[in-house]
């Protein structure tokens, strides 16, 4: 099967190419990519005025299949992944049972074969039952298909297990991705710890927390030569932590999600405590948010990723501090880079498209993410001048918990192709 | 009536100064009542009110059963940790249940900062926050305001410190508020360790009582809550008695006609001296009295009710 993506401009910033050119895609390769290309045999898509890019990856999504098919499936999940114009999701390991062990992940790659509107590549567990105590079987976890290691929403409590993890996972060379947060500074917390945290009467963790965390992290992956991926950066102690690192040649990486580039703590009282607003890594100050978007502009983070975490209603509408964490983002994130990011300039667009595609591949190893010749055929589709209103009631995610209901969004992506087969469009 | 646009009494926060004002004129105006032979008014007859309380009261659950009696609504309350609450049911089913019975208005009491938010979200009846977590106890503030106003006849310019576990407290939190909306001049005090971020937005904070109660005209302790924390904010009871307790020396740096207010429950010998408590500036039991006129006027306000009887 032959596809010919014809007259888009075409946006590949691992080959730093931005220009009108055509793309073939072969038997689930990108076969060529040049101007003027022959359409002999190919099924024509039409892409001028549009952008073709790679597939975009989300490094952090939450697809709750095993265990909790309330709040999501594999199917769901990787359907919002498509509409969201994602062609490949990371599935955290915080699965019941937790993705310890071959056999999950196995079972995870089979629904996803099965049900899948996109690739799924799971996380494993660094720890048995993510319980921070013994580690997973790492060998077995690879070879099944898993990509990285992480304990998800629990923080590696201990500074020496994160040790033997970083120095573990170097034989199969795993990414270690860690959730950083300081448990004995952000116990019962339901927000950041600030101002207006105060004059809400809620129970807040620090900006510390994480920093410390990441410090530490830092610290062991340079002891260790193991690689770190510091997952969900939300401050600015963080971010100067994860530069100094890369200074010094350490092996590590971060990503953040676009909640946290875009609102602060403030959107909790705005709300008026609702719970679409609680996540952890929670919603920040106003100063760190300039410095974690700082921190991307200038290349210390490596990829923007949703932490998509869906939840049922009932998990949201009660008490706050009751609440679950997390927000839904396969559907939001890349209308909101480019409203909100590309559009007032703080981003160009090459580097919207990087930090959604070679920056992710690159981080965790992941082939796709670059249109060279002979990689997947996996392409995501922009129309810049699309306007979308971002409607809950409308998402594929079974999860309808986003801080962003009601905001109009300039810019979508409107097709997803998947192995060179069109998984998803929204054409006019 | 008029004064209140609200349809609801979530927090002071969000009231104007002429707001404040006219709960407190309305509750001067009602306060005779109580004092009348025959205590009771039909202003609210026909209305019905429910006081849901998810956290153990008695001041504020009797000082609002008291007012809806003298006003004549129809009342209940549910002290919803002896009913369905066990059961498992959420906050939310549990007012719409209620809500099935058409009140005019619940009263809520929760441990969780923003639950009468939640009900102000989902239900048609009025919504009166009772104290929610560590965030708002507006009727607190307005009866300790009620009575300031009584006693200084005025707020404007009254140097008031107030004093204690300013990072648990609601009353803290809605008195910061009204005070300094209503131009009073605030110092805060408190050990470090409770002092949460952000409150020097509001007033200066001292962590030396003598500084606090320095010239003050108004002092208001409150309460160590021992049970909302979790290990270890001061070393002893012992230490905090003695560098930020309030005993009767320290009471004399104050103004002389200086009064000092406590919401109560009282840890007498902890936060304040009992010779404090039970001394002659001591206002704390008129705060009762004053705490149903008060609720008193925030019912007629928010069920506009007729004549005022």
């Amino acid at each position: 099967m032959k596809v010919l993506l014809k007259g888009g401009r075409v946006i590949d910033p691992s080959r730093r190419i931005d220009g009108a050119q055509d793309v073939i895609l072969e038997d689930g390769r990108v076969a060529q990519v040049g101007a003027k290309l022959s359409p002999r045999g190919a099924d024509v898509i039409e892409a001028r005025g549009l952008v073709v890019c790679p597939g975009f990856i989300d490094l952090h999504a939450h697809l709750r299949e095993p265990g909790r098919e309330d709040r999501e499936t594999i199917a769901t999940g990787t359907r919002a992944a498509a509409a969201g114009g994602f062609t490949a999701v990371c599935a955290m390991p915080n699965t019941e049972p937790v993705n310890d062990n071959s056999g999950i992940t196995r079972f995870i790659l089979d629904q996803a074969r099965a049900e899948g509107a996109v690739r799924v590549h799971p996380i494993g567990a660094i720890t048995r039952g993510s319980r921070g105590e013994e580690l997973a079987e790492y060998g077995d976890l690879k070879d099944a298909g898993c990509v990285a290691v992480s304990d998800d929403g629990r923080p590696v409590e201990s500074a020496r297990v994160m040790r033997r993890a970083l120095e573990y996972a170097r034989a199969f060379d795993l990414p270690v991705v860690d959730h950083c947060e300081e448990p004995a500074l952000s116990e019962r917390a339901a927000m950041n710890e600030g101002p207006v945290a105060t004059l809400l009467g809620l129970r807040g963790t620090p900006a510390a927390a994480e920093a410390m965390v990441v410090e530490r992290d830092v610290l062991l992956a340079e002891l260790t030569g193991g690689r770190l991926h510091v997952a969900h950066l939300s401050t600015a102690g963080a971010a100067d932590a994860v530069r100094r690192g890369k200074a010094r040649g350490v092996r590590v990486s971060a990503e953040v999600t676009p909640h946290h580039l875009l609102l602060t703590d403030q959107a909790v009282k705005d709300s008026d405590y609702d719970a679409s607003t609680k996540m952890n890594p929670p919603l920040r100050s106003e100063a760190d948010r300039r410095a974690v978007l700082e921190a991307l502009r200038d290349g210390t983070i490596d990829a923007i990723a949703t932490d998509h975490a869906p939840h049922t209603i009932d998990d949201k509408q009660v008490e706050y501090e009751e609440a679950a964490f997390g927000v839904v983002g396969l559907e939001t994130a890349v209308g909101l880079g480019l409203d909100r990011l590309v559009a007032p300039g703080l981003l160009s667009l090459p580097q919207l498209v990087a930090l959604f595609s070679s920056g992710p591949a690159r981080v965790l190893g992941l082939p796709g993410g670059t249109l060279a010749p002979g990689s997947p055929a996996d392409v995501t589709i922009l129309d810049l001048t699309r306007r979308r209103k971002v409607d809950p009631t409308r998402f594929h995610s079974k999860g309808r918990n986003t801080p962003f209901t009601g905001w109009t969004l300039k810019g979508a992506a409107v097709m997803t192709i998947v192995g060179g087969r069109v998984v998803w469009q929204d054409r006019r | 009536m008029t004064g209140y646009p609200h349809r609801h009494l979530l927090g002071i926060e969000r009231l104007q100064p002429s707001e404040i004002a006219a709960i407190l004129d309305t509750a001067d105006g009602l306060r005779e009542i109580l004092d009348r032979p025959i205590k009771k008014v039909p202003a609210l007859r026909g209305k019905t009110v429910v006081n849901l309380f998810y956290e153990p009261s008695t001041r504020t659950r009797a000082s609002f059963e008291v007012a809806e009696k003298v006003l004549s609504a129809d009342s209940l309350s549910v002290a919803a940790a002896a009913s369905s609450v066990q059961k498992g049911e959420t906050l939310l089913d549990t007012a719409r249940n209620l809500e099935a019975m058409n009140p005019d208005m619940i009263v809520i009491r929760h441990s969780a900062a923003g639950a009468p938010h939640l009900l102000a979200r989902h239900c048609r009846a009025a919504i009166v926050n009772a104290g929610d977590g560590a965030h708002e106890h507006p009727t607190q503030a307005l009866l300790d305001a009620l009575t300031l106003r009584q006693r200084k006849g005025r707020l404007e310019g009254l140097r008031v410190a107030i004093v204690g576990d300013l990072l648990h407290s609601r009353v803290a939190r809605s008195n910061l508020w009204l005070l300094s909306k209503m131009g009073a001049r605030l110092v805060l005090c408190a050990p470090p360790t409770l002092v949460p971020p952000g409150l020097e937005a509001f007033a200066p904070v001292t962590h030396r009582i003598d500084e606090a109660v320095e010239g003050a005209d108004a002092v208001m302790m409150l309460r160590i809550q021992r049970e909302r924390m979790t290990g270890g904010f001061y070393p002893s009871d012992r230490e905090y008695h003695l560098r930020f307790g309030l005993t009767e020396a320290r009471v004399k740096r104050a103004k002389k006609d200086v009064v000092i207010l406590h919401p109560g429950p009282m840890n007498r010998g902890v936060e304040i001296a009992s010779e404090v408590a039970d001394g002659p500036y001591s206002v704390i039991l008129d705060q009762v009295t004053n705490g149903v006129a008060v609720r008193m006027a925030v019912l007629l306000l928010l069920l506009g009710g007729g004549a005022e009887g």
